[in-house]
């Protein structure tokens, strides 16, 4: 009887085993069609309205600071409805939190496709999160435009037709950061800080072409540790003098907190995600609060330099800003006017211009074709590089030095380059007006 | 007296085995357990089945989470539950399973996939084998700190090797799992839950056997009494290395899935908040069972979704809607506690003793009368 049963087990084991070793293996490639939906289809797309998605960190290790983007980007996204909506279509917004997490990231964008059919997602934040649904979004043919991230992978036309950058690459960003660290701080030993992803890697890749004799010490941080410490103590021994950050706003706060706790005061320079001064400021503050102790921003953020593309809240006689400043007096005057809101409103734009552009007989194939082919003039000081062969965003960015006493200075004009080891260089072309882009009707 | 103890503790060994045996019909006593469990896992996943049929794409993507996690979950019961070693380390073993069957796929491409998932179960438990050599030194608050550095230390170890493990980035990857002939008839989303759905169902099958056998009645003695266990022959460490080892390999089992059916392995998805909240999970759906887990899966992965439409439905400040789901969650868990210390399967067992109760007392007034 024992036997009997014991065999019988085995026989359906190994059968079993001899279905299961039919199927093929797992890391080649699907032995059927890629894609469902051709990306000629227009899910999401009504006569009145179109839906599109996005992920955004709501809670979690990136929240503070980024949960304010969609926030701006609904507020733009409502005033454009209020006047009209973009060739007779209100534009219906779905942001899902991820909380920074890829796992959440695949589940709510599969959500935002299956459920909810987006018919693009937009403005999608985060390296480790958006690179998590690459694959699925360019298999589904769903339109991923605007990433928000200088991550370089978002620009392979040939891989990943569906999707677009929008912020300046790390790389083209860490170039220019590291052509004025040599320009004005020569012979000065300099520490890299950043976050041990992408982000880190394409900023050095970018910052060695300049600087790569001058770095003492390279410290990478994980998101999901937030004692940095450990690196600040590293990059103080190794007596950096210039300290480059590629960090986001969060850890940005972190390092100024820390490195003062511990008397180390170099030149800090930090890329564009970690260098909005009133997000830190309140991130500062923030902290310091939850720490007991009290700090005082300004003096925390005197010298600090940080790069940008899009014109700032400080300027407040820039076009752009009086028509965000509007915005944000008419749809969120709770909220903090910050460049982060500059940001979330000016991408928002970007993707109306897009709809527009793209013409009242919407589909997913000719939103492609249409950012391929046009070109955009928005808010930013910068061009963008869309084209057949490049789907990166901006292509360049400033330096600012911040006073310290509410003001700031320009230190690097707007910048150029490309992504390979070409030269930096000033960029040329006028900017145009909200009111000459022709998004809206009126 | 002493005859009453003696009834009363030998009661609930001796009475369910006993009534179960009396409603049983005759020819099906002679099946050994393991057919049992099998034939009814299998109309479990004929009713599954049933179920992505008529759901939405999503759904069932929805289905196979709470798949995944019933793995982790059982595995993290029959630990906590049935051996009384707290864990709050399980996210390390799930993210050893995660990234075993990532590095499979991309380094070794021809393996198919259940060989992953496979070598996701046994990756987690040699990993359980590490870390339940030291749990059976350590007891309580101490046991539960050892694991938690497990938690915290564990997925830091992308960011030492970042161009093998992808850093904070993590790695992400595609699954081709389909037979060639399923392709395009059943939608991928639907076959990735039927995938994860009979190897959790498997997994529950042989976990039912060991709770319910030889191994089940040491891990029991073990955590009611560890002298009185060893007294009766039990090896008490051996029992709570294996118990571990179980343990960890369904958390493996786990994340393989989880990588399976995402695509992705990522140091972020691992982090405390998951390990504390499986545990929490667990302890809202009940510590003591299998059913426990079941429940647990199922509030884990529902219960956030309700709590996020409903923060979406009303009105509220953006900071305090984007929290709430956390909060409700955290409300909800105190008040099941409160009500019913043994969690969800606590409460309904309770119930249906309560149903039971008042009908059988119906019914033998009737008889009274009659």
């Amino acid at each position: 009887m024992r036997i009997h049963r014991g065999a019988r087990i085995w026989a359906v084991a190994v059968a079993g085993a001899l279905v299961l070793s039919a199927c093929s293996g797992a890391g080649e490639a699907p032995s059927g069609g890629s894609g469902n939906q051709p990306a000629d289809s227009a899910p999401g797309v009504t006569d009145n309205s179109v839906v599109l998605g996005s992920h955004q960190p709501l809670t979690g290790p990136a929240a503070p600071g980024y949960s304010k983007i969609s926030v701006a980007a609904q507020a733009m996204y409502t005033y454009i409805n209020d006047n009209g909506g973009v060739n007779g279509r209100k534009i219906e917004y779905k942001v899902e939190d991820d909380a920074y997490n890829p796992t959440k990231t695949v589940e709510v964008v599969k959500k935002l496709v299956l459920e909810e059919q987006v018919f693009a997602i937009v403005g999608g934040l985060g390296t480790p999160t958006h690179s998590k649904v690459l694959d699925y979004l360019n298999q589904e043919g769903v339109p991923d435009l605007l990433v928000s991230s200088g991550a370089l992978m978002w620009d392979q036309p040939q891989k990943y037709p569906m999707t677009f950058g929008y912020q300046v690459d790390y790389l083209r960003e860490g170039k220019i950061m590291g052509k004025y660290v040599k320009d004005n701080f020569a012979g000065k030993k300099v520490g890299l800080f950043f976050q041990g992803d992408d982000v880190g890697r394409d900023t050095q890749a970018g910052l060695d072409q300049f600087i790569k004799d001058q770095v003492v010490t390279r410290q990478p941080y994980d998101p999901a540790n937030t004692d940095v410490t450990p690196q600040m103590l590293a990059l103080k021994s190794a007596g950096a003098e210039v300290v480059v950050c590629a960090c986001i706003p969060s850890f940005m706060a972190l390092t100024l907190l820390t490195s003062a706790k511990i008397a180390f005061k170099p030149q800090f320079v930090s890329s564009s995600i970690g260098a909005d001064p009133a997000t830190l400021t309140a991130l500062l503050q923030d902290f310091a609060k939850r720490s007991g102790a009290t700090v005082a921003p300004e003096q925390l953020l005197a010298g600090f330099v940080g790069a940008g593309y899009l014109p700032r809240v400080a300027l407040t006689d820039d076009a752009w800003v009086k028509f965000f400043k509007e915005i944000h007096d008419k749809y969120i005057p709770t909220e903090a006017f910050t460049d982060t809101l500059i940001f979330g409103m000016a991408q928002a734009y970007t993707v109306g211009q897009i709809l527009k552009a793209a013409g009242r007989d919407l589909t997913r194939r000719k939103v492609v074709e249409t950012l391929e082919t046009t070109e955009l003039k928005g808010p930013a000081l910068v061009p963008f590089a869309y084209s057949k062969e490049s789907h990166s965003g901006y292509i360049g960015a400033y330096l600012v030095r911040n006073n310290g006493n509410g003001t700031s200075t320009v230190v690097q004009q707007p910048m150029v380059t490309d992504r390979e080891s070409g030269e930096v260089k000033a960029a040329g072309g006028d900017r145009v007006n909200p009111d000459q882009t022709g998004l809206l009707d009126k | 007296m002493s005859a009453e103890t003696s009834e009363t503790t030998a009661a609930p060994a001796d009475a369910p085995p006993a009534r179960r045996a009396a409603h049983r019909p005759a020819p099906r006593r002679n099946l050994p357990p393991v057919v049992v469990h099998l034939g009814w896992a299998l109309v479990a996943f004929a009713l599954l089945v049933g179920l992505t049929m008529i759901t939405d794409p999503f759904t069932n993507l929805r289905i196979a989470t709470i798949g995944y996690y019933l793995i982790a979950i059982a595995g993290l019961a029959l630990l906590t539950g049935l051996n009384g070693q707290v864990s709050l380390g399980h996210g390390a073993f799930m993210f050893i399973g995660a990234y075993t069957v990532a590095l499979l796929v991309l380094h070794l491409p021809g393996l198919p996939f259940w060989a992953d998932l496979l070598l996701a179960t046994v990756a987690g438990g040699l990993a359980g084998l590490l870390a339940g050599a030291a749990a059976a030194r350590l007891h309580g608050p101490y046991l539960a700190g050892a694991t938690l550095a497990l938690a915290v230390g564990l997925p830091a170890i992308t960011q030492r090797y970042p161009d093998f493990l992808g850093g904070s980035n993590g790695v992400s990857f595609s699954v081709n799992s389909q037979p060639a002939g399923l392709v395009g008839v059943v939608p991928a989303t639907r076959w990735e839950a039927w995938v994860v759905w009979a190897t959790a169902l498997l997994a529950m099958v042989i976990l039912v056997n060991m709770s319910r056998g030889r191994l089940g009645r040491s891990l029991r003695a073990v955590r009611d009494d560890e002298v009185a266990a060893s007294l009766a022959g039990i090896h008490v460490g051996r029992t709570k290395i294996l118990a571990f080892i179980v343990s960890s390999a369904c958390a493996g089992l786990a994340g393989g899935l989880q990588a399976f059916l995402l695509g992705t392995a990522a140091p972020g998805s691992f982090t405390v908040a998951l390990s504390l909240s499986l545990l929490a999970a667990l302890v809202l759906g009940g510590l003591g069972s299998l059913w426990g887990a079941f429940w647990a899966a199922i509030a884990f992965v529902y219960f956030q979704a309700w709590a996020e439409d409903a923060a979406d439905a009303v009105d509220l400040p953006v900071n305090v809607e984007n929290n709430l789901p956390l909060a409700l969650y955290g409300t909800v868990l105190i008040l099941v506690i409160l009500l019913f210390p043994a969690g969800i399967h606590g409460g309904i067992t309770r119930l249906r003793a309560a149903l039971k109760t008042s009908r059988q007392g119906r019914s033998g007034r009737s008889e009274g009368e009659s």
